[in-house]
């Protein structure tokens, strides 16, 4: 029994944990029995139907015990950015690698551990609300494990500087380790930050991640949250990413994957308020035998909120994707839009998409549009940049950066889309100096 | 410079050109017309390269190098350019990234260093200039809801960009009103040059009343029918291509 393996290092984990609270101790314990009697889901339950997760379930995973990590090589592997930092590696808080100093008035962020000590009730009213041991045998599997992770508070009206980034860092140690962190943010009314999410790690890592993110958005608030998916190409990763929307509050998620060996993602916003807007941006790139799935749920339980995605998917040599999106109006929500895209291209023809959008409306009044697109690289654009002298792989590079473009434009953050743009064009034996171009058209225009 | 020798194409196994003989040698300026269906396009696109046209007999030499064993790429990089009559939309790249790869590509092909920026940008600026273009067209997507006059232009750009030895232009009147078709054949007459050939293809000799050619050559059937000088041209215009059909018959 795989499951069982997953238990018992549960109950060996429980032995040396310190006391708890109840409520805690608690919810583990209802974690551990909703996961022993759901088990690791298969291929015949319909949310998982293109997503074996045998990988997960048979392996064998340790839980790391410190957060020993070179600094020289986390340097190379933190984004260069000037933000505030937390964090983790294999889980475990990394002090020596965080910097959270100058952390304007009214905004905390720090680690679970942290929060739980200063003051665990503040802790225990939120986390689990929005994602609960129901939700899948991978958040009752979080749920009996959490012990790390980060949350961000920001008071009402809190605007912050700089981004906040959270950091994973997966090492490629002597046996494989797993951990089940929680993201918690609070954004208070009005107030305003972009947290970065960003997973990467040493090659030949094959760790399994297993994180729940809730994100609690009041009125007015702004939210960007980029889940920047750089992880070793053995990693394996479960997300459940769940937002709560208020009145006029605006919620935008850059979900850009290209790492990670197996990866699935729930994301799921909740629009409880009018004049709630909920952007979902998604880019996966899939190589090798990587396997990457997006599901998403846009709810629409107010009338007059907005959400609006776009998803895109470029798979080359053997790999899979899958995107499931939907679109859910509520009774009575009236005067809404739910708009929905989602375009992939194939670069091999052993790549695979599974692609289902689907739109359920219990309302009369609204606007909604779906759509999913497969195909390839268009061969008359590849013709014409070739009659310009511009050789095959150059051309199949231009546009395969043509086609990831749309979302890439949405990226504010210009360290990240070049990230982004270099791992999509990188990939070619002649990479295409875009910048040198950007910056000679930008001198242009100012002539 | 360009010798087609008995030229024979098939599309789809059905036979389009039949023996097409043609040279053009460099400073000359070559027309050839022809009714609808009489193999005009299928040239132009048999030199550039295009997929799906199986060249059953002849030759095509550029500069005594035998074109159809080259590579798309390599034949522009050698300064065959054709410019599309109907250029494709190319959603996300933008020109300016077209245009730069493009003069890289040939820079690299001859051995060349990539050009510096601020020089490739005092080039574009200038050919902008040229034909009537502003600068907000080297950040838009190639030919991406361009108008048919703005796309021509577009290629007419591309070839002073890339200043082609052979210039082949497809059609390149077609869609165009007076006062582009002026930008247009402005701009193909600053490319006319004593070491540079030119290839018109068009079907109206409107065209020909602002880009004088040297030779006009009329296509029938797969087959040069006529030859002439610019007078031919004018012939056309006034008497239709039906007498050159049934001459070529007997």
């Amino acid at each position: 029994m795989s499951e069982q393996t997953f238990l018992e290092r549960l109950a060996q984990r429980a032995d040396k944990r310190a006391p708890e609270p109840t409520w805690i101790a608690a919810r583990r314990q209802a974690g551990a029995a909703r996961f022993e009697a759901l088990g690791f889901p298969t291929r015949r339950d319909e949310a998982w139907k293109y997503t074996d997760v045998r990988a997960i379930a048979n392996g064998e995973f340790a839980l790391a015990e410190d957060a020993d990590f070179s600094q020289t090589v986390a340097a190379t592997l933190t984004l260069p950015i000037d933000a505030y930092r937390l964090t983790f590696v294999d889980g475990v808080y990394a002090p020596a690698l965080s910097q959270l100093e100058g952390l304007p008035q009214g905004v905390q962020l720090l680690p679970l551990s942290q929060a739980l000590a200063d003051n665990h009730e503040a802790v225990g009213g939120p986390l689990g609300r929005l994602t609960g041991v129901e939700f899948s045998p991978f958040s009752a599997l979080n749920t009996a494990f959490m012990e790390e992770g980060a949350v961000l508070r920001l008071a009402p009206g809190s605007v912050v500087d700089k981004p906040l980034v959270v950091q994973f860092l997966s090492r490629h140690g002597k046996a494989p380790v797993m951990s089940h962190p929680r993201l918690l943010v609070e954004a208070g009314a009005r107030s305003q930050a972009t947290l970065i999410e960003h997973h990467i790690g040493e090659e030949g890592a094959t760790n399994f991640t297993n994180l729940v993110a809730e994100l609690i958005i009041e009125r007015g608030a702004i939210l960007d949250h980029y889940k920047l998916q750089e992880a070793p190409l053995g990693d394996l990763h479960v997300a459940s990413i769940h937002a709560e929307q208020a009145r006029d509050s605006r919620y935008t998620s850059f979900n850009l994957n290209l790492g990670g060996g197996l990866v699935r993602n729930d994301l799921i916003s909740d629009l409880n308020g009018q004049g709630a807007v909920a952007n979902f941006y998604g880019l996966f790139y899939g190589q090798g035998r990587q396997h990457i799935d997006n599901h998403t749920v846009a709810n629409h339980n107010a009338p007059l909120t907005f959400s609006n995605e776009n998803y895109k998917g470029i798979l080359d040599d053997r790999a899979r994707g899958v995107f499931n999106g939907r679109v859910v109006v509520k009774r009575d929500s009236q005067k809404i839009e739910g708009f929905q895209s989602n375009a992939n291209l194939l670069l091999s023809d052993r790549a695979e998409i599974d692609a289902k959008p689907e739109l359920e409306i219990y309302a009369d009044d609204v606007k909604c549009s779906h759509g999913t697109t497969t195909g390839q690289l268009d061969q008359e654009a590849i013709f014409a940049l070739r009659t310009r002298g511009i050789d095959l792989q150059t051309a199949r590079g231009l546009l395969t950066l043509a086609f990831a473009g749309e979302v890439l434009e949405e990226v504010n953050l210009d360290v990240i889309a070049e990230r982004v743009e270099l791992a999509v064009a990188g990939k070619l034996p002649e990479r295409f100096n875009l910048t040198g171009l950007v910056e000679a058209a930008a001198a242009l225009d100012e002539q | 410079m360009l010798e087609v020798k008995d030229l024979h194409v098939e599309v789809e196994g059905q036979a389009i050109l039949k023996g097409l003989s043609l040279s053009i040698k460099a400073g000359e300026v070559h027309a050839i017309m022809g009714p609808n269906g009489a193999g005009k396009s299928t040239l132009s696109a048999v030199i550039a390269g295009k997929d799906g046209y199986e060249v059953t007999r002849g030759s095509i030499t550029f500069e005594g190098k035998d074109v159809l064993e080259m590579e798309i790429e390599e034949r522009a990089q050698a300064g065959l350019l054709l410019g599309f009559q109907y250029p494709v939309e190319i959603p996300g790249v933008k020109n300016i990234y077209l245009l730069k790869a493009a003069l890289n590509a040939q820079r690299k092909a001859r051995g060349e260093e990539e050009v510096p920026a601020p020089e490739f940008m005092k080039l574009i600026k200038d050919k902008l200039g040229e034909m009537k273009m502003d600068a907000s067209f080297l950040q838009r997507a190639v030919n991406e809801g361009f108008s048919g006059g703005e796309k021509k232009r577009n290629e007419i750009l591309q070839m002073l960009v890339l200043q082609p030895k052979l210039a082949m232009l497809d059609e390149i009147d077609s869609g165009l009103d007076i006062d582009a078709m002026k930008v247009v054949a402005d701009g193909v007459n600053s490319l006319r040059a004593a070491d540079r050939g030119i290839l018109l293809v068009t079907h109206y000799q409107r065209l020909l009343d602002y880009i004088v050619p040297d030779q006009v050559h009329v296509l029938v059937d797969g087959r040069i029918a006529k030859s002439g000088d610019a007078e031919l041209a004018k012939q056309l215009e006034s008497r239709g291509y039906d007498w050159v059909v049934e001459e070529s018959a007997a």
